[in-house]
């Protein structure tokens, strides 16, 4: 029985031994001299407290700031507390174990302000810098390098020693220099904390001009130079984001205008169903998702590549119908293919409003289309990146098809001269009608990536057909490559224009220039030379 | 020369239409005020409204025939024209209304309020005076067509080019007109007038005479038309249209009739519009969408072009089928329209009109060659070659 309590007696010695080994002194005391600090004091008493290092004090500072912590009237001990009822549950700030219920009137609640608030944040963000976790301690370096303070130097320099994985350390060092512009350092330990300053960006901006009323006027040049550095670089990454989107736009402009390309580029047909058929391809899109949502839930990631060959074959295939029914009787007479396929996508507005209703049809993203990841100082999504990627593979293939192929040669020497291609044995009516399908097929596939980006409606094809023609007028017709550059100049004009005008005001200037540039050159960027011009 | 000129106008067929839109512009009117609305032939005032509406679309049809069937230059724009002339009379409607707002403002009109402006726009002045309003409705549309038009046909911009930059003119004004501090009405338009020279807008009679006014301009206008595609210069204008190169060595300024005819044309438009709507009571930016203007090259087109009587027949014709048919099979309206672009440009590449005078002129042609026949010894029948030399 002796040896019992003894052993046990041994046993709580050596925990508390090592208790008091890794915690330096106990933070209890500290907590319970709270009770008659005033803000000043308290503020201290917390930087204290979070020096003990001891992390079971974070709790506890959590309730302090969130002003949930009050001191026992009776013997002035502190606890943090939370309601129980109508009576307060008092918890022991260091062991965080429940030392029983009382009555709201038996205790006082410890009062925070805002810079004590901000002390403890810098003392709880000192506190997890010193973590076994890996990732609360880069959250720690970003919580002081979001409210730097110079109470937070010590513990940031401590904790650097002990530092060892390179990022974390980094970002400690990031850390260090934005607390120590806010300490009373020596002036070239401010200069260099400018330097790494310096090469942190936007973030670094605000810490930078917080500081500037007060610091040293020795070090104002480094300051500003450091903020006009900062500033210059900002430019740049808003200059690339703004390229970025107007890239974005632009490959959506792409995707929309390259079946055009080919159906009233190459063919000549004024192609006012375009529209329709990048709508039918987006409600493929929906077809089949729906079928995957009902019979393989697993496969959903996949349907978008499924719906690619879908897509692609049922507007083919409607281009197909549309060509052989309508269209080969109006060969050149191009504004009457104007009148006819008009009729055609009123059709097939229609139809699809009928089956499907006037409603937006839900197209999901597959996973990999969510979600976004920084670049520098910009963000780029993954569905804009993926479109981007997506509308240049179209052209790059569709270009391959055009030059390499002999079904390219074929197409190529029908639309340069009808006549002697088919004297030289070429079926030309068998190719129009390919060459349709391919375009309207193209057109489906634009569908399928556009159905990630906008409303799934029968009027989606409506709010295209306008901008696809001028993108290939403004490109030159029959020359794929003047699509692409003017899909993208078209889009980073609007993107540069948008910021300082509007998005409407942008548009319309876009339209009129446009416009003023088919006065200077009627062709486009890129005019086809020699006959067939005017033809 | 001026009577001269006017004269050669009144050719058999135009005379024919100028008659019966003048006894439409007196009959339909005075069947609608005169007879009691329980009579057999009592005329209800929608169904005026609705006739009047038609009208101003078989003016603005035929402003399209002007340059598209006379000139060659398919416009995808005169939707355009249309609202500007339309606006120009919103505008003056609007400022009628005064004080009797709901916000009660005597000059701002109730939108500028809302959007808490203090003064009236500069291009908003004057417009409260009727006959600078209806100097507007001429001139605006015209300088659109002029400053357009002197760009497109002096850098030979032309076919399928000029239709797409014709139809981004109107896409650009239909998103400019959509903004709210054009100063327009924005989204909203301009609506909810309530009088025009003194004459309350909803009143019978004052639409009976609105209606009598949209018969009686689409004469004029089409009296106008005929006598410019019958003059010398009308000459000059199909051969623009049929050869323009050719022309263009014989010596004329190819660009200076193009932009002569177009901008005659706009202001037709805008003639059209500013009768459209005070008789509908609203002009709203949709009016600028690119498929109404679509739509009235169809109208046309069903009509026949280059005939001028025949898309007066094609607006009224499509535009009373689309009435029917969104009352009786809302859903259907669109395949019969879509449907209809279709069969007209495969089956009626000349419209009705342009069939129907095709028919006769064959018809003709056969009788003269048979006659012809008859009178030579050696009779055979009419070769292919001769029918149509006779076309």
């Amino acid at each position: 029985m002796t040896f019992r309590i003894f052993s046990g007696a041994f046993v709580a010695f050596l925990l508390f031994a090592c208790a008091a080994f890794a915690q330096g002194t106990d933070p209890k005391p500290l907590f319970n001299q709270l009770a008659d600090a005033n803000f000043n004091a308290a503020e201290k008493l917390v930087a204290e407290i979070a020096a003990t290092g001891n992390p079971r004090v974070v709790p506890a500072l959590n309730a302090f700031s969130e002003g949930d912590l009050y001191f026992r009237k009776s013997d002035k001990a502190v606890f943090a507390a939370k309601a129980a009822g109508s009576q307060l549950e008092l918890i022991d700030p260091v062991t965080g174990e429940s030392a029983g219920q009382v009555a709201k009137s038996a205790v006082t609640k410890i009062k925070v302000n805002n810079n004590l608030r901000r002390a403890i944040r810098a003392a709880l963000g000192g506190l997890t810098l010193m973590s076994p976790d890996r990732g609360a301690r880069l959250s720690a370096a970003d919580a002081i390098l979001r409210a730097p303070s110079a109470e937070a130097l010590e513990l940031v320099e401590a904790a650097l020693v002990k530092e060892t994985d390179g990022e974390v350390k980094a970002r400690m060092e990031e850390a260090r220099a934005v607390s120590l512009l806010s300490s009373d350092r020596s002036v070239d330990e401010k200069r260099a904390a400018i330097e790494t300053i310096a090469g942190l960006g936007a973030s670094g901006l605000g810490v930078l001009n917080s500081v500037s009323g007060t610091i040293d006027p020795g070090l104002k040049p480094d300051l500003d130079a450091a903020i006009a550095s900062i500033q210059n670089e900002q430019q740049l990454w808003n200059l690339a984001q703004n390229v970025w989107y107007g890239m974005s736009l632009g490959s959506v402009l792409l995707l929309a205008a390259i079946g055009l390309a080919i159906t009233f580029g190459v063919m000549g047909i004024i192609n006012m169903a375009h529209g329709e058929m990048v709508m039918l391809g987006a409600y493929s899109t929906f077809m089949v998702q729906q079928v995957i949502r009902e019979n393989a839930p697993g496969l959903f990631d996949w349907s978008l590549a499924i719906a690619l060959p879908v897509a692609f074959l049922v507007t083919g295939a409607v281009g197909f119908v549309i060509e052989r029914g309508v269209i080969r009787f109006l060969y050149g007479r191009p504004l009457e293919t104007l009148l006819a396929t008009w009729g055609v996508s009123l059709i097939l507005q229609q139809a699809i409003r009928t089956i499907f209703g006037p409603t937006n049809q839900e197209v999901g993203n597959p996973s990999w289309m969510s979600g976004s990841f920084p670049l520098g100082g910009m963000t780029i999504t993954y569905n804009r990146m993926w479109i981007i990627v997506f509308s240049l593979t179209i052209f790059f293939a569709l270009l391959f098809v055009m030059k390499k192929t002999a079904y390219g040669l074929n197409m190529r020497a029908v639309t340069q001269n009808r006549r002697m291609a088919s004297s030289m044995g070429i079926r030309t009516p068998w190719v129009d009608a390919l060459t349709f399908a391919l375009g309207s097929g193209i057109a489906g596939i634009a569908g399928v990536a556009l159905s990630q980006i906008d409303n799934v409606s029968p009027n989606l094809g409506q709010s295209y057909i306008i901008d696809s023609f001028m993108v290939v007028v403004f490109g030159g017709v029959g020359n794929l490559w003047g699509t692409l550059v003017g899909a993208l100049s078209l889009g980073i004009l609007n993107k540069f224009l948008e910021p300082s005008v509007g998005a409407v005001l942008g548009k319309i200037l876009v339209l009129v220039l446009i416009i003023l540039f088919i006065q200077k050159r009627p062709r486009g960027l890129f005019a086809l030379k020699g006959r067939a011009v005017e033809a | 020369m001026i009577t001269g000129f006017i004269l050669r106008a009144l050719e058999g067929k135009i005379v024919i239409a100028v008659g019966i839109l003048l006894a439409v512009a007196i009959i339909v009117p005075a069947l609608n005020l005169l007879t009691p609305p329980d009579s057999a032939f009592h005329i209800p005032t929608y169904v005026m409204a609705l006739m009047g509406k038609y009208l101003c679309y078989a003016l603005l049809a035929l402003a399209l025939d002007l340059v598209w069937g006379y000139c060659g230059i398919l416009s995808l724009g005169h939707g355009a024209f249309f609202a500007l002339g339309g606006y120009a009379m919103g505008m003056y409607l609007m400022r009628q209304i005064g004080s009797r707002g709901v916000y009660g403002n005597p000059d701002l009109p109730d939108f500028m309020v809302f959007l808490n402006w203090k003064e009236l726009p500069w291009f908003w002045y004057g417009l409260d005076m009727f006959p600078f309003a209806m100097a507007m409705v001429l001139i605006v549309p015209g300088l659109l067509a002029f400053v357009f038009g002197w760009f497109a046909f002096r850098s030979r911009v032309n076919g399928v080019y000029l239709s797409i930059i014709t139809q981004a003119m109107t896409y650009a004004l239909m998103l400019a007109f959509f903004r709210n501090d054009m100063g327009f009405g924005g989204n909203n338009g301009l609506t909810d007038f309530k009088d025009i020279l003194g004459f309350q807008v909803q009143a019978g009679g004052t639409r009976a005479v609105l209606f009598a006014m949209s018969a009686f301009m689409l004469a004029l206008c089409l009296i106008v038309a005929s006598a410019i595609t019958r003059s010398k210069f009308g000459k000059v204008l199909v051969g623009v249209r049929d050869a323009e190169s050719r022309v263009r060595f014989l010596g004329f300024r190819v660009e200076n009739i193009k932009l002569f005819t177009f901008v005659v044309s706009a202001m037709f438009a805008g003639i059209a519009g500013a009768l459209f709507v005070p008789q509908v009571g609203i002009i709203n930016p949709g009016e600028f969408a690119p498929a109404n203007s679509i739509e009235v090259v169809v109208w046309t087109a069903v009509g026949g072009r280059g005939t001028l009587i025949g898309p007066i027949i094609g607006a009224i014709l499509v535009n009373a089928g689309k009435s029917f048919f969104t009352g009786a099979f809302p859903e259907f309206w669109l395949f019969a329209l879509g449907g209809l672009f279709i069969a007209v440009t495969l089956f009626l590449p000349k419209g009705i009109v342009g069939t129907i005078q095709h028919g006769w002129n064959a018809r003709k042609a056969l009788k003269a060659a048979a006659d012809a026949e008859k009178g030579r010894d050696a009779g055979a029948a009419p070769t292919v070659q001769q029918v149509q030399a006779a076309e």
